[in-house]
């Protein structure tokens, strides 16, 4: 059983990596790769949420949403799954707010150091990705916890070894149309072949 | 040679500022510097002065390749004279083989010149197209961005063909080091400021985008339809793992790309390189370490239905690209991490991948290129690591 789970959380973060694979949440993995130290920041903050957020909307989605999970309240045949996406939203927008405001009143130096990450990603596809990818694989509970965190640290190492290589390339002689987010791109894209090196792997 | 300079200096009026080729500069002074040495020195008050620049340095390691391009000539032409031996004379059909006949030296695969002639036809057209195409596109960005041609092209150029199949169709070559030449390296800004190795780029470009002539079973031999798979590849697929002998496979003489096969060639490359200090003996160390550990531990586990499992170091070491990739690839000193501690962790992770790769991921026969690849990702993060520890380290002994 362990195994089964330790093969789920390495699939989660190299072979399946959110970033790198599945190019999701492109948009903060861009712009927030600038410093090493933010992309820390922001890695943490989506290993975070999505801890939080995958195994929330699991539980909602088996408990709430699918064909006869109501059936204790006598509706058996109601089912709500066409209500998915805008709930896996709705959870996701208002975990980001509890979290913020719990980390706000107990942990103020965690709270600072995420800074504008954690509203940030509530519109990161990535954390969208997670809930919706646990839900078309049909993840049980503790399956979706550890997706959730190595769906997390995958998107968290892909974006700090992009930080590292763009602080690196600040010493590069890039072509003046390339600058910023054109080699940027070109970048992710390469990083992408190296990754490549898990793609096959059956766990 | 006298005469040649003169005529190189009478030249220059013409390519430098104002004159008729003005913008072909960086040509005329990258053959000048390639056939003398730089006339350029540092004017200022530099406090360290060494004979070795970049073009020593490359042409270093270029002198550490040349056993391994021997053995690329003799083993190419080794592979396809004994499959000639074998099928009969007909087998073997291109120009190559018309090119052999007419000359009378024949397919034996006895005759070590006849080897090396053969395999030459085979190595020297992909070397040649190499140069042309990846060539062009130094020229190009050269003289569009003003900078100088350099010396690391030659390096590039050489390694590429050497982890090359021998029937790799010569436009592919191209296609391929245009990808590696421009994508990997050039708008980067050229040599010093890439992020991943050129050539492994460029091979790792052919290979996701024309898998069928770059892996398989059909390719590793230069003669038509000849099914021969490379040793690590028959390793992964039966339980009956030595078809070559131990020694076949360190000496070089087995199916592969044209230039890795040969251990004891990469040796020789490693004490070239470890002797001068150009390459890091960190880094090929680590891997090694990385590799053997990493594959004992895999002994230990065992698999009852990966036979792959059972494969021990020594035979690790010796096939495939192993040897190739941590001495001339991995250590690669623009894209390896460049702390000392950064590139113990570095080679460690490479070595630790490639057996990972070899034995649990049943898509690649082989991991070398891809892992080397994945670490150059992660290198600058590994330094970045070592950097800060450093000064956390300096700032606790200042406070103190």
């Amino acid at each position: 059983m362990l195994e089964h789970y330790l093969s789920l959380f390495i699939k989660s973060i190299f072979i399946e990596n959110m970033a790198l694979a599945f190019f999701l949440g492109m948009c903060t993995f861009v712009a927030m790769s600038k410093r090493v130290e933010t992309a820390i920041g922001l890695g943490i903050a989506v290993v975070v949420v999505q801890a939080i957020t995958v195994p929330v909307n699991n539980l909602i989605y088996h408990y709430v949403l699918v064909k006869g999970a109501l059936s204790w309240a006598g509706l058996p045949d109601l089912d709500l799954t066409f209500l998915g996406l805008i709930t896996y939203i709705g959870v996701i927008a208002a975990m980001v707010q509890i979290l913020e405001m719990a980390l706000d009143k107990y942990v103020p130096s965690l709270y600072n150091a995420l800074g504008i990450f954690l509203p940030l990603i509530t519109v990161n596809c990535a954390i969208l990705g997670g809930s919706l990818f646990m839900v078309e694989r049909d993840y049980t509970f503790p399956e979706s916890l550890v997706y959730g965190v190595g769906s997390g640290l995958g998107f968290a190492i892909a974006v700090i070894a992009l930080a590292g290589i763009r602080e690196k390339m600040k010493y590069s002689n890039v072509p003046p149309g390339l600058r910023g987010l054109g080699i940027t791109f070109i970048t992710v894209g390469l990083m992408a072949i190296a990754f490549m090196v898990f793609s096959g792997i059956q766990l | 040679m006298k005469f040649l300079r003169n005529f190189l200096d009478k030249q220059e009026k013409h390519f430098s500022k104002g004159g008729k080729f003005e913008k072909l500069f960086p040509l005329f002074e990258a053959i000048d510097t390639l056939l003398y040495s730089s006339g350029e020195v540092t004017p200022g008050p530099s406090h360290i002065r060494d004979a070795l620049d970049l073009k020593r340095m490359m042409m270093t390691v270029i002198y550490a390749l040349i056993p391994a391009v021997l053995m690329a000539f003799y083993n190419t032409g080794l592979q396809a004279n004994l499959a000639i031996a074998k099928l009969g004379e007909a087998a073997g059909h291109g120009w190559q083989a018309a090119a052999i006949s007419w000359l009378g030296v024949g397919f034996n695969p006895h005759s070590i010149l006849g080897n090396m002639l053969f395999g030459a036809l085979y190595f020297l057209p992909v070397y040649i197209v190499t140069l042309a195409a990846g060539g062009f596109w130094e020229v190009l960005f050269a003289v569009v961005r003003k900078h100088e041609i350099n010396e690391g092209f030659f390096v590039t150029s050489l390694l590429f063909p050497l982890i090359l199949p021998p029937t790799i169709p010569l436009w592919e070559v191209a296609v391929g080091i245009s990808f590696g030449v421009v994508i990997g390296k050039e708008v980067f800004g050229g040599v010093g400021m890439n992020i991943l190795n050129p050539a492994l780029v460029a091979r790792a470009f052919l290979f996701f985008a024309y898998p069928a002539e770059i892996s398989g079973d059909k390719v590793w031999v230069a003669v038509d339809g000849l099914s021969r798979a490379t040793p690590l590849a028959k390793l992964a697929e039966s339980a009956t793992p030595h078809i070559v002998a131990w020694k076949d496979a360190f000496l070089g003489i087995v199916p592969g790309s044209m230039g890795e096969t040969s251990t004891l060639a990469c040796l020789f490359g490693a004490f070239v390189l470890i002797a001068t200090g150009i390459g890091s003996w960190r880094i090929m160390l680590s891997i090694l370490v990385g590799m053997v550990g990493m594959s004992l531990f895999f002994n230990v586990v065992g698999s009852s239905t990966n036979p792959m499992f059972q494969v021990s170091p020594m035979w690790h070491l010796v096939l495939g690209g192993f040897a190739f990739g941590a001495v001339f690839m991995a250590t690669d000193p623009v894209t390896a991490a460049y702390t000392n501690q950064g590139k113990i962790i570095y080679g460690l992770l490479i070595g630790i991948f490639v057996v990972l790769v070899r034995v649990v991921n049943p898509a690649f026969p082989e991991g070398m290129m891809l892992s080397i690849l994945f670490m150059n990702v992660f290198a600058p993060i590994i330094d970045k690591i070592y950097i800060n520890k450093n000064i956390k380290r300096r700032l606790l002994r200042d406070a103190a």
